[in-house]
């Protein structure tokens, strides 16, 4: 019994952790609802996408309808419902870089991390992959983005290698 | 009352000059997203922990090391100069610095191997300034970039920066500001190319008490970066452009709408609005005029469709990101329900130098009706790509060609494509035409924001629509249903042409629903949405017709079309394509010719890199 009081409470506390930084950031913006857009922009960096208790939070606080929280989440692509990886591979698919061949890349890691179909997120969340509009360094293309770390003139065997290194890497810090 | 800050501009000249000469002999690094992509951060530190000590042929000349904006020569990355011996070393990696440093910084030594080297002529070249790439570019709005440091105002100050608001404030009244505009035939250089003196007026006509002045600078065309090299390589020019704007206008806040996939245009341009506060020039009472003026960022999340004036201000306002109908117009009410004025990054950069050069000089570059130069991205398929500024009205055969440096692997010019995905192709007939507004739009393209992708043979024109449309059918907010709906099914029908499933009539009914989209649709994004769809179709019909009748893809591109077949006249018959055939498709004698039995094929492509002559093509 006491055991799972004390879990309870453990519960509670976290719950509260959990929200204390979204009151934060809310209370920086002044709860202004111009600045919805920045506000889940830093509690999506904090928690790598958006949960969707946090959105019902966020609009009770702020006194605005989960919907609207919700309508501005699901209308603009930067925002993610669903939890990224702890690596972000982005692959620009701007013209530039779709005709020098973007998409070849883009299946080569799909099929590198074993994603199929619509799974953009890898089971351990290592990695996610998704293709963003054009990232501004078109003279470079093909163009991909590892956590905002730009990677020029890549092709599909390229970045393989590169994801073997993260691989490696993440396997050291694993075992440190 | 608040604390007023007399900012005298002559000050502060003066003491940006006694900083400039204090700084010695300056090692400029390029760093812009191209070159930052290319390893400039790291170069930069290398520099200034290793030249810190080091003086210049002992003459007691201190070595500064800066970080600059974009050259626009991405492809040359990373880019140091050094404008004291007026050298400019290219493709320097950070293992480079040291011998840079022993030889050229310490005995002024030049280092033939870093220095640019014109492909056709193998000439090596001391300075850029000469080579192709630059020759024919006229710099007014770039002239900035690549020579200051971006993070320092006095820099900025120093290249007569911030003269033109002060000219402005202390010599002419905020309607003559609006003429001199409308005098110098400077238009929108967003897209839609509107006159930008007019656009002022018409907010300064609208009696209110607040105003807002908005840079749109959601540079969000596929292909598209001028914007971004302005911003990270010249931020203080887009706050006096938007100073000098707010003062004609008579608005007192502004708002810089910046795409969140710029984070290093938003880190720059946060620092020189700081530092332009710090001076003085954005604040209270500016150069003790009475006219007062603070910026602040947003940063938009990733919706095409907020480039649309509308849609921008719904998304500043903190909503979905969807256009509204006009009228009314953003001049009667904008944000907020205020008077606002919108104006994008490149047209905001040409006010200073409308006003230092006066609306009769800068009348002179370009053409009667578009006035001024062009900022363009230059990419795709030629040899020298990057970001370049060229007068309205040059020709394409002189940016592909000699600014471009032709196609590369001298592959044969097949199309450019302008203006994004609301612009159109220009074909091999257009390359002497003169690029301006009034021309562009006659033959079906637009200036657009300025992206140029250049296509070879081996682009597929119809999977280029197909690219595009797929580009604005997930862009569309769905609002209205011609958009919307249209779209998706333009998008089908192009899958099903690129998938060889399409019949003819398809054909026909994309251009009816090209037709009904361009018209029934709430704004500019579904209204220009079938423009790559009809420009194509206008130029290279006969390859639509490929897809659809003959079943083939000519530029080899389309997976379900191609026809992987063996050059009889190459093949040596030495049967190493036969064994690396999962399906058995190839059957031949030894030392004849091979044949690929098409009904067997699966079009995986293995064969073609085991063939050692390469005999087996693709399409």
């Amino acid at each position: 019994m006491v055991a799972e009081a004390k879990k309870n409470i453990e519960k509670v506390f976290e719950q509260q952790r959990k929200f204390r930084k979204v009151n934060e950031i809310v209370e920086k913006y002044k709860y202004e609802k111009s600045n919805l857009i920045a506000i889940l922009q830093e509690v999506q960096e904090e928690y790598r996408y958006l949960p969707e208790e946090i959105m019902t939070y966020i609009a009770t606080i702020m006194e605005i309808s989960p919907a609207s929280v919700y309508g501005v989440a699901t209308f603009y692509s930067q925002f993610s419902l669903d939890p990224k990886g702890k690596y972000e591979i982005k692959v620009c698919d701007g013209t530039a870089c779709h005709v020098r061949g973007s998409m070849p890349v883009y299946n080569a890691i799909k099929k590198k991390l074993g994603l199929t179909g619509s799974k953009f997120t890898t089971e351990d969340l290592q990695f996610s992959v998704e293709t963003v509009r054009c990232v501004g360094a078109c003279a470079l293309a093909p163009v991909v983005l590892i956590n905002e770390k730009v990677y020029s003139k890549v092709t599909a065997e390229a970045v393989t290698i590169i994801i073997d290194q993260l691989l490696e890497r993440s396997g050291e810090g694993e075992k440190n | 009352m608040t604390e007023m800050i007399k900012t005298d501009l002559k000050r502060e000249f003066k003491k940006a000059e006694e900083y400039f000469q204090k700084t010695g002999m300056r090692v400029l690094i390029c760093s812009g997203t191209g070159c930052v992509a290319n390893g400039a951060f790291d170069i930069y530190e290398k520099f200034l922990k290793l030249g810190a000590d080091v003086q210049f042929k002992k003459e007691n000349k201190k070595i500064t090391s800066v970080k600059t904006g974009c050259h626009g020569f991405c492809e040359q990355g990373v880019f140091v100069s050094i404008p004291d011996l007026d050298l400019t070393y290219v493709k320097v990696k950070a293992e480079n610095v040291e011998e840079i440093i022993e030889k050229t910084l310490k005995n002024g030594e030049i280092i033939e191997e870093f220095l640019y080297e014109d492909p056709k002529t193998k000439h090596k070249f001391k300075n850029t300034s000469e080579i192709d790439f630059y020759k024919s570019q006229i710099k007014l709005i770039l002239n900035n970039c690549g020579k200051i440091d971006p993070e320092s105002i006095e820099e900025y100050i120093y290249s007569r920066g911030y003269e033109a608001l002060d000219y402005t404030l202390k010599n002419y009244k905020p309607e003559e500001v609006c003429e001199e505009m409308v005098k110098s035939g400077l238009r929108g250089r967003g897209g839609g190319g509107f006159p930008t003196g007019r656009k002022w007026q018409f907010v300064r006509a609208n009696d209110s008490d607040k105003k807002y002045v908005i840079c749109n600078a959601d540079e969000g065309d596929p292909g598209a970066f001028m914007d971004c090299g302005i911003m990270e390589g010249d931020p203080h020019r887009l706050l006096e452009g938007m100073l000098i704007a707010a003062y004609a206008v008579g608005s007192d806040e502004g708002y810089i709408y910046v795409r969140a996939e710029y984070p290093l245009a938003v880190r720059r341009l946060k620092i020189a609005i700081k530092q332009a506060e710090e001076k003085g020039f954005l604040g209270e009472n500016i150069f003790g005029s009475g006219f007062s003026f603070r910026i602040k960022i947003k940063e938009g999340a990733g919706a095409f469709v907020c480039g649309e004036e509308t849609a921008l201000i719904a998304s500043i306002e903190g909503e979905r990101g969807m256009p509204m109908p006009k009228p009314p117009f953003p001049a009667q009410s904008g944000l907020f329900g205020k008077p606002t004025l919108i104006n994008n990054v490149e047209t905001f950069a040409n006010v200073p130098t409308v006003i230092l050069t006066g609306a009769d000089t800068y009348k002179k570059y370009g053409t009667e009706t578009s006035a001024g130069t062009k900022t363009f991205a230059l990419t795709g398929e030629v040899n020298n790509t990057g970001l370049i500024e060229v007068p309205l009205g040059s020709t394409l055969r002189e940016i592909v060609f000699e600014i471009g440096g032709g196609l590369r692997n001298n592959k044969k010019f097949k199309a450019v494509q302008i203006g994004g995905p609301s612009g159109g192709c220009l074909t091999e007939e257009h390359l002497d035409m003169p690029l301006d507004y009034e021309s562009l739009t006659k033959v079906g393209a637009m200036v657009g924001s300025g992206g140029l992708v250049a296509m070879n043979e081996d682009t597929c024109i119809v999977e280029v629509a197909r690219f595009f449309l797929q580009f604005t059918q997930n862009e569309s907010c769905g609002k209205c249903i011609p958009c919307r709906e249209g779209t998706k099914q333009m998008l089908n029908i192009l899958e099903k042409i690129v998938s060889g499933e399409a019949a003819l009539q398809d054909l026909q009914l994309l251009e009816e629903l090209a037709e009904v989209v361009r018209f029934g649709s709430l704004c500019g994004l579904g209204k220009t949405a079938p423009n790559p769809i009809a420009s194509t179709l206008k130029y290279f019909r006969e390859e639509y017709l490929a897809h659809i009748v003959g079943k083939r893809c000519p530029a080899g591109v389309c997976e379900a079309l191609k026809v992987i077949k063996i050059d009889s006249k190459r093949c040596i018959g030495c049967s190493k394509c036969a064994k690396t055939c999962p399906v058995d498709a190839i059957e031949g004698e030894i030392r004849k010719p091979f044949l690929i039995n098409q009904e067997k094929c699966i079009k995986c492509g293995a064969c073609a890199p085991a063939c050692p002559v390469d005999a087996i093509s693709k399409r």
